[in-house]
C-alpha cells in the first residue's frame, strides 16, 4: 500500500447549529487522484475548506505529511505544498494571466523588499530567470502561450478554469485540491481538463484530490472515490466498489427513491 | 490679465497637487489593501511632520539623518496602528472600522497639541536659498524637493506593484483575501506593510507641507483635501489619487485667481474642489479611474 499523504480523523464541522460536517474520515495515499462525490450541500466543499484552512474544523484531525495542520491559517498551508481551485472562478480579474500565475509563486520568491530594489547587483535576476522558466512550462503544459499577456477577466470561462489551475499548479503543491474543475465546460473542454488532471498525476507527481459531478470523468479517472451525504461519509473505495455500494444508489443515485415510488404504485 | 501670476498659480497649483496626490496614493493604497476609508490620515501626515521637526531642532540633527529616521519610526508606527487598533476590527462592520479611524484623527490630534503644543513650530532652514527663479518664476527650494520627492514615491509605487512580490502579493490581496491566502500570501502582514508604507508616505508628505509653512495642528486639514482627490481620482485606484490631487490643487490656486480678478467671493481655494468633485461625480458616479462594480442579476 502506498504511504498516505493525507489523512482526515474525524472531522466534524458545525456552523451554530448547521452540522455541515459529521466525523469524516479518510486518507489519500501519495500519487493518487481522489475524488469526493456526493449529492448537493453533502459538504463537500466545506471538506476541502477544512483542508486547505479556510474553515477550521470543530472537531477532528488533519494532518499532511505526518504533520498536523488542523490549526495552521491557510497562508501557512501553500508553502507545505497544498494548493487548491475554487468552485467559483477566483482569478484575479484585472492581471494578466502571467501576473496571476507569478502570485502563485509567491512563497518561492525569496527576493524580499531590499533584495529586489537592488534587483541588479543581488540575485534576484537570475531567480526571476528560473521562475520565469518553470512559468512558462506550466503555460506549455496546459496550452495557454496564446493569452498570456491578456488581462484574466476577458478569457472565456474554460480558458479562465485552466489559468486557475495554472495559478495553484504554480506553487508546486505536492497535494492539488480541485473543487469542481469542470463544471459548466463543454464535452470538449472537460476531456482537455481530463487530461491534464491525469498527466499532472502522472507525469508531475502531484496527488490529486477532486470534487467533480460529473460521474462519467470521476469513475474514469480516480484511483478511489470517497461519497458524502447530509456531512456523513456513507462510502469510500475504488469506482467500481463505490457504485456497487447500496447506500451510494440510494443517496447519489436515488434508487431507493424510484423502488419506494413504485412499491408505492 | 497677469499672465505671470496665472502661470506661477499654475505651478503652484501642481506643486501642492502633487502633494495632495502623494497623500491620496497612500490613502487608496491602505483602502486598496484592507478596505478600510482611513480618516487618519491627516494625522499620519502630522505625527510625521512633528516627529522629523523634533529630531531636528530638539536633538539637532541634520536633515539627511532626521529625515530617514523619522521615516523609520513612521513604518513602525504604522505597522503598530494597524496590528493595535485594525487588526482585531476585521470582519467587523465598516462603519465601526470608520469610526475607529476617526477616533485615532482625534486622539492623535489631541495628542500632538498636548506634545507639541498648539502654536506653529517653523523647521530648521534645509536649504541654502529660500528661493530659486526658473524662467522668471518664484519657486521656493524645498517645492522643487517635494516635486521631486513625489516623483521618486510616484515611480517607486509604480516599481512596487509591478514588479516586486509583496506588490504582487498586495494586488492579490486587494482582489481577493481568499484566494491569496491560498496562494500563501499572509493577509495580516500585507495588510500591516500597506498601513507602514501610507504612514511613511504621508510622513514624506507632511515634513515638506512643515518646511514650507511649520508644523501645527492645521496640517492635518490636507487629510481632509485628500477625500475630493481620492473620490475623483476613484478610490480604488492609484494613477486615479496621483491625478486627483493633482486636480485638486490646479484648481484651488486658479479658483483662486478668478475670486481675486473678478468674482471677490473670498475663499473660494477651499470651496471650488467639492463644486468640481460634485460635477464630475454626476457624470462618472465610480470617479475618474474607479473600478466599475456591475452586478448581474
Amino acid at each position: 500500500m502506498q504511504e498516505v499523504i493525507l489523512a482526515v480523523e474525524g472531522v466534524s464541522l458545525r456552523f451554530g447549529g448547521v452540522r455541515a460536517l459529521t466525523d469524516v474520515s479518510f486518507e489519500v495515499r501519495r500519487g493518487e487522484v481522489f475524488s469526493i462525490i456526493g449529492p448537493n450541500g453533502a459538504g463537500k466543499t466545506s471538506m476541502v475548506n477544512c483542508i486547505s484552512g479556510r474553515y477550521r474544523p470543530t472537531e477532528g484531525r488533519i494532518s499532511f505529511d505526518g504533520q498536523d495542520i488542523t490549526r495552521l491559517p491557510p497562508s501557512r498551508r501553500a508553502p507545505l505544498g497544498i494548493g487548491r481551485t475554487f468552485q467559483n472562478l477566483a482569478l484575479f480579474g484585472h492581471m494578466t494571466v502571467l501576473d496571476n500565475i507569478m502570485v502563485g509563486r509567491h512563497h518561492l520568491l525569496k527576493s524580499g523588499f531590499l533584495r529586489g530594489m537592488v534587483y541588479w547587483l543581488g540575485g534576484a535576476q537570475t531567480e526571476e530567470i528560473a521562475h520565469r522558466r518553470e512559468v512558462e512550462d506550466i503555460i506549455d503544459f496546459l496550452e495557454i502561450q496564446h493569452i498570456r499577456k491578456e488581462p484574466a477577466g476577458t478569457l472565456s470561462y474554460g480558458l479562465r478554469k485552466r489559468v486557475e489551475l495554472a495559478r495553484a499548479i504554480a506553487l508546486k503543491p505536492r497535494l492539488i485540491l480541485l473543487d469542481e474543475p469542470m463544471a459548466g465546460m463543454n464535452l470538449e473542454e472537460k476531456e482537455d481538463m481530463a487530461r491534464f488532471i491525469l498527466e499532472l498525476n502522472q507525469e508531475w507527481g502531484m496527488t490529486v484530490l477532486m470534487i467533480e459531478h460529473d460521474m462519467g470523468v470521476v469513475m474514469d479517472i480516480s484511483s478511489r472515490v470517497m461519497v458524502l451525504d447530509f456531512g456523513k461519509k456513507i462510502a469510500d473505495g475504488t469506482p467500481d466498489e463505490v457504485l456497487a455500494h447500496p447506500q451510494v444508489r440510494r443517496a447519489y443515485l436515488g434508487e431507493d427513491l424510484d423502488e419506494s415510488v413504485e412499491a408505492a404504485a | 490679465m497677469e499672465w505671470a501670476l496665472l502661470l506661477q498659480l499654475v505651478l503652484n497649483g501642481l506643486i501642492v497637487g502633487a502633494l495632495y496626490g502623494v497623500v491620496a496614493m497612500s490613502f487608496v493604497l491602505i483602502y486598496k489593501a484592507s478596505q478600510v476609508v482611513n480618516f487618519a490620515q491627516g494625522e499620519f501626515m502630522l505625527i510625521g511632520a512633528w516627529v522629523c521637526w523634533w529630531l531636528l531642532t530638539k536633538w539637532q540633527l541634520p536633515f539627511w539623518i532626521g529625515f530617514p529616521v523619522c521615516l523609520a519610526f513612521m513604518t513602525i508606527f504604522g505597522v503598530i496602528v494597524q496590528v493595535v487598533v485594525l487588526r482585531p476590527l476585521i470582519g467587523e462592520p465598516v462603519i465601526s472600522v470608520i469610526m475607529a479611524t476617526v477616533g485615532l484623527s482625534i486622539f492623535f490630534q489631541a495628542l500632538m497639541k498636548w506634545m507639541f503644543g498648539v502654536f506653529a513650530q517653523p523647521f530648521p532652514p534645509i536649504f541654502p536659498a529660500e528661493r530659486l527663479s526658473l524662467f522668471g518664476l518664484q519657486i521656493q527650494s524645498v517645492y522643487l524637493l517635494s516635486l521631486a520627492l513625489s516623483a521618486v514615491i510616484m515611480l517607486g509605487f509604480w516599481w512596487f506593484f509591478t514588479f516586486s512580490k509583496h506588490g504582487l502579493a498586495m494586488r492579490a490581496t486587494a482582489f481577493d483575501q481568499q484566494v491569496a491566502q491560498s496562494l500563501g500570501v499572509s493577509v495580516p502582514k500585507v495588510f500591516a506593510m500597506s498601513w507602514a508604507i501610507s504612514a511613511v508616505v504621508s510622513a514624506v508628505a507632511g515634513v515638506v507641507v512643515g518646511v514650507v509653512s511649520g508644523v501645527s495642528s492645521g496640517l492635518s486639514f490636507y487629510g481632509i483635501k485628500v477625500f475630493p482627490a481620492v473620490i475623483l481620482g476613484g478610490l480604488d485606484s492609484i494613477v486615479g489619487g496621483m491625478l486627483g490631487g493633482l486636480i485638486v490643487g490646479v484648481l484651488e490656486n486658479l479658483a483662486q485667481y478668478v475670486d481675486a480678478q473678478w468674482l471677490n467671493w473670498g475663499n473660494m481655494t477651499n470651496i471650488a474642489p467639492f463644486y468640481a468633485l460634485v460635477l464630475i461625480l454626476l457624470i462618472k458616479p465610480y470617479g475618474l479611474f474607479g473600478t466599475k462594480n456591475i452586478e448581474r442579476v
